[in-house]
């Protein structure tokens, strides 16, 4: 593997003592000085700015474009209007899951892709092997820096850097050149935490002067940076999906319970509605559960399940919760027994462990 | 970055202390390994009369993101563990060489001892280890 790429807010992260990791390819902060616990916290009650500039952009363009999305989406995008974000998972025929994306659509057959690091050039290769008639496909990622700013005290931070009025911006709306001063960014409301929140993108030469707008202006806000660490345990807080954990190659978005994206019905024909619709029907044999623990002991990937001593699934992803102060994790389980159990075990090394089934999500924040 | 090393107690290449009382070691984690881990949540102990061995895992120690195990300073036999720990374990954070203790062990061989690290030798090898 190629030497780790830095993203053009790498020296922030070394100024504020990040612990530097390398992560699919890139070097970014796993956590500062503050420490992970104290970022979830700080998101979940005042605000927090993380560097998501690994993520690929991919721009989408042309007379036939929403057609081509619609075919390689299992989401319906036909009803997605200008300025508006769509998630979506992306099949194989087989209903196995390429990656899960947002859509933005700036306008008409123009549309803004947001995807995940590690399998940016993966699906740029699938989308190129897809594409068809009048589509042009162009992977902006290198061009694109972008910061979360996350937390409830986001957008009182980020609307003194501009005269757009973020208040009337909804939750997954966005507007695609907003002055953030005087950057030119695109801003949505979206992010990977579970709370209020923007993501905001601009070409790397702004990269500099936006991060320290922000830092600035988030003074008097309490504003701290968090890191990978953090931002993976609040996305599991708020049950989340994380590509390679709760949905791959092997598992398809019905096994993971994001039917509401995936758009059975849609009159387009797309990547993977036979097989999914198949699935559905005949049911599956590993579902997505909540579990938490009602033995101290910390849940992790990987970690067998058992029910009555029988292995019923596997830990996708697991954690402490700050914001609970519980041990949590997502398994995929089989309904067969998961649905009659109110108890299992967990395997941790050699001893088992006893967990609950519960809701998803965990963490839900009051509106 | 400043750790915290101190006198009185001798320190191995995995980052355990161990302070020789008599025949006995106690054993922790150094502050540099608890910096590194992060905020400890989980810690698992050995039952008491445990025959360890120098170098091989004894505990182990559990942060939000990563699982660590504790490897014994020397060959010997457990012979009290710090129960606090199982519902407190982020004392290894705030007092790693206090109250975050993890085990007592009686010593087979107390020389091996005198083959750990001094304060001056461990400060030389977390500096190198931090070049790394």
């Amino acid at each position: 593997m190629s030497e780790a790429k830095k993203t053009p807010f790498y020296e922030k992260h070394v100024a504020l003592e990040g612990k530097i990791v390398d992560y699919s390819g890139w070097f970014l902060p796993v956590q500062y000085s503050r420490g992970l616990v104290e970022e979830v916290h700080d998101t979940r009650k005042r605000a927090t700015i993380f560097d998501v500039s690994h993520m690929g952009e991919v721009s989408v363009e042309g007379k036939d474009a929403e057609t081509f999305l619609q075919k390689i989406l299992v989401n319906d995008i036909s009803r997605l209007k200008d300025n508006a974000i769509m998630y979506s998972p992306v099949c194989y025929p087989d209903g196995g899951v390429v990656d899960d994306i947002l859509i933005y659509r700036i306008s008409g057959d123009n549309f803004f892709l947001v995807v995940n690091a590690a399998n940016t050039d993966k699906d740029y290769a699938w989308f190129q092997e897809n594409v068809f008639g009048d589509v042009k496909l162009q992977n902006l990622s290198p061009e694109y820096a972008q910061v979360a700013l996350q937390g409830p005290n986001s957008e009182a931070i980020l609307q003194q850097l501009t005269d757009t009025p973020l208040g009337e911006m909804k939750n997954y709306h966005f507007l695609p050149s907003v002055n953030v001063a005087g950057v030119d960014c695109i801003v949505s409301r979206t992010g990977y935490t579970g709370e209020d929140g923007f993501e905001v993108y601009c070409k790397n030469d702004g990269a500099s002067k936006l991060w320290d707008a922000v830092w600035e202006a988030g003074q008097k806000y309490e504003l701290n940076p968090a890191g990978l660490g953090s931002r993976d345990v609040l996305r599991l807080e708020a049950s989340m999906p994380l590509y390679g954990h709760e949905l791959s190659k092997e598992l398809t978005p019905l096994q993971a319970r994001l039917d509401r994206f995936v758009a059975l019905d849609k009159e387009v024909e797309f990547n993977g509605q036979a097989a999914l619709k198949k699935q559905k029907a005949d049911g599956m044999d590993r579902m997505l559960y909540g579990l938490e623990m009602l033995e101290r002991g910390v849940p992790r990937e990987g970690y067998p399940v058992k029910s009555g001593g029988q292995e019923i699934g596997w830990v996708s992803s697991g954690s402490f919760s700050p914001t609970l102060d519980k041990f949590i994790a997502m398994a995929f389980l089989d309904p067969e027994f998961a649905d009659q159990a109110e108890e299992v075990e967990l395997m941790i090394r050699t001893r088992s462990y006893r967990a609950k089934i519960t809701k998803l999500p965990f963490y839900r924040r009051k509106k | 970055m400043g750790y915290n090393i101190i006198d009185g107690v001798k320190y191995t290449k995995k980052h355990e202390w161990a302070r020789q009382e008599g025949n006995e070691a106690v054993v922790g984690l150094s502050d540099y390994a608890q910096d590194k881990l992060g905020e400890i949540v989980f810690v698992e102990l050995p039952d008491v009369g445990t025959e360890v061995e120098a170098g091989k895992g004894s505990a182990v120690i559990e942060s939000v993101k990563a699982v660590a195990d504790l490897y014994a300073p020397a060959d010997g036999t457990i012979t009290e563990v710090n129960e606090a720990l199982l519902d407190q374990p982020e004392v290894i954070n705030s007092d790693p060489y206090g109250e975050g203790w993890v085990y007592k062990m009686e010593l087979k061989n107390e020389s091996q001892m005198d083959e750990l690290m001094d304060k001056p030798a461990y400060e030389k090898f977390v500096v190198e280890e931090d070049e790394k």
